[in-house]
């Protein structure tokens, strides 16, 4: 974990609201697992003060750079989508559990489950997984065909399903009616997205996998309690009921959490 | 001589700058970025008989120059801060203060009493003022004598000086001052958040589950430092200042205006290394406005107005 400022080398609207940002800085280096997440003060500000969690899309070591794709809610994210390349943010980062890949053998075949602005760190995990000799089949969901975004990126790594909501490409419908149109097995499944995507995802697979949520933040490294969700069981351990989004996730084990 | 160095009951601190309780965990987070030692003293979270899961989520909202938050006192409990987090900080020099809240006197007397006779307390933080909790807390801090009455109730069974945290959220603070101050506390924490409300125009609803929450953060300063300056002037124990403290400057404001310390609140989550960076300031700007130490400028603005009035 880093405090430093990351140069922006790259930046674009790649769909309607959506911008890739490419930052480079030492920090880029020390990411450990995919899923983790960066805590950005976009400008040194009282509106927007808070710093904003990024999800990490892609890294590249040797150039010392990270991706992300975001999308522009307010004011923060507003004012990042407007940053010219060469200026600075302040990254706070990498925070978080990601995504487990140790089990993952080769030839397993894992399914990714992405929504809207929940798919991009779902692309860092893929590249990991088909390092690893993993087979990728992805599903991405969009509202509509002009949303979509990182189809022709996950192409390159396996299978893509495209969903959106008004069938304008891919399938009619959610995400869930990819998953059980599904006729390749699978031994894992990693799902990022919005609740009620995430919720309706673990409770139509029996797989085992993984789920990254997100949350409006405070600190981002588990001190202010912001971010908190229900344990579906208390830790034996500690006792405690509940989990930290931002330190003890972003990702957690299907179920182990109340979505 | 260390011209940092402020002494208050219960509390030799090298310097006068402490986290605010809330705002640090009971440490752990943080001291991945630093040494605590670097701390003048380490404010904890508030802490219940029973272990509380807080209210649900979102529990933050952001504002220009401030953030709402209704966490809800959430906490482990007793039991395990005194099994976990209090041990897990003896390795640690600077005092600690440790936040005690509850739904009833007799929630907060056991805390108080149990808390306190552990060797590594130095302090506790009376909690009559949090804004998010549907019992307790600023129920017990908006009238004078129900402050009074639990403020004495709580120092009958503490072994370490009990500062009382007052809340903003009240017409006249003079006079819960005085009446905590009546009743033994040794010293005052202010300001609490102002509790305010965002509302989400896309839903139409209050962006906080809790729909209100408390106002922290620079925009509050104004109001912390009109009430320590009015306090200060008529209560004879020391005030630990807090609200929106984001700069050195705003430490000594703070100062002048009748704070014998400081804890900083919101920064952190800006800046987690906010209280060091503050701590490695202040030497500077001492030798820059002309003083000899810091102990000599708290409350030094009323002093000057009241020299003024006399002429």
């Amino acid at each position: 974990m880093r405090l430093e400022n990351m140069m922006i080398t790259a930046q674009m609207e790649i769909a309607p609201k959506i911008f890739q940002v490419t930052l480079r800085g030492a920090l880029a280096q020390t990411l450990e697992t995919p899923g983790q997440f960066i805590h950005v003060q976009i400008e040194k500000s009282i509106d927007p003060m808070l710093r904003r969690p990024l999800s990490i899309c892609d890294v590249d070591m040797d150039k010392q750079e990270l991706t992300l794709i975001y999308r522009v809610e307010g004011k923060g994210t507003k004012r990042l989508s407007e940053k010219k390349l060469g200026e600075e943010v302040n990254v706070l980062g990498p925070l978080g559990e990601g995504f487990p890949i140790e089990e993952v053998k080769e030839n397993d075949t894992c399914l990714l489950v992405g929504g809207g602005v929940g798919i991009p760190p779902l692309y860092y995990l893929a590249k990991q997984l088909v390092k690893k000799g993993a087979n990728v089949i992805t599903i991405l969901g969009f509202r509509s065909e002009g949303d979509i975004f990182l189809e022709s990126e996950f192409e390159q790594l396996g299978k893509v399903i495209i969903t959106t909501e008004d069938g304008s490409k891919g399938t009619l419908g959610f995400v869930t009616d990819a998953i059980h149109d599904l006729t390749e097995e699978y031994s894992v499944y990693y799902t990022c997205g919005p609740k009620g995507m995430l919720r309706a995802v673990e409770n139509s697979i029996v797989s085992p996998g993984y789920i990254s949520l997100e949350e409006r933040m405070g600190c981002g490294v588990g001190a202010c309690l912001a971010c908190v969700c229900d344990l579906a069981e208390a830790n034996v351990e500690t006792g405690k009921v509940y989990a930290k989004i931002c330190s003890d996730g972003p990702v957690f084990k299907a179920g182990e959490v109340i979505i | 001589m260390n011209r940092l160095e402020v002494n208050l009951p219960g509390l030799v601190m090298k310097n006068p700058v402490m986290p605010a309780s809330g705002c640090f965990g009971f440490g752990q987070e943080y001291a991945k970025f630093y040494d605590l030692n670097r701390l003048g003293a380490i404010c904890v979270k508030a802490v219940t008989v029973e272990r509380r899961s807080g209210n649900p989520t979102p529990r933050v909202a952001e504002t220009p120059g401030g953030m709402l938050n209704a966490i809800g006192l959430q906490n482990p409990g007793l039991e395990h801060v005194l099994q976990h987090e209090l041990p897990w900080l003896e390795k640690y020099e600077s005092p600690i203060i440790v936040n005690v809240a509850g739904n009833l006197p007799e929630d907060y007397m056991e805390v108080a009493r149990e808390i306190s006779k552990v060797k590594n307390v130095n302090a506790i933080e009376l909690n009559i003022s949090c804004p998010n909790v549907k019992e307790g807390g600023i129920a017990f801090g908006t009238n004078a004598q129900t402050a009074a009455d639990l403020t004495e109730k709580v120092k009958s069974v503490s072994k370490v000086p009990v500062y009382v945290k007052l809340s903003p959220n009240v017409t006249d603070i003079v006079e819960i001052a005085k009446a905590v101050e009546s009743a033994g506390a040794d010293g005052l924490s202010m300001i609490n958040t102002l509790l305010g409300m965002r509302i989400d125009l896309n839903t139409g609803k209050p962006i906080l589950a809790n729909r209100t929450g408390g106002l922290s953060g620079a925009g509050i300063k104004p109001v912390a430092i009109r009430m320590i300056y009015e306090v200060s002037q008529k209560v004879q124990i020391p005030i630990i200042g807090m609200g929106g403290i984001f700069e050195v400057d705003d430490i000594l404001e703070f100062m002048m205006a009748g704070a014998s310390a400081v804890a900083v609140g919101t920064a952190n989550f800006i800046d987690p290394f906010a209280c060091p960076n503050l701590i490695d300031g202040l030497e500077e700007r001492l030798d820059e406005l002309g003083f000899d130490s810091l102990t000599s400028i708290v409350g030094r603005s009323s002093a000057l107005c009241n020299l003024n009035h006399v002429r």
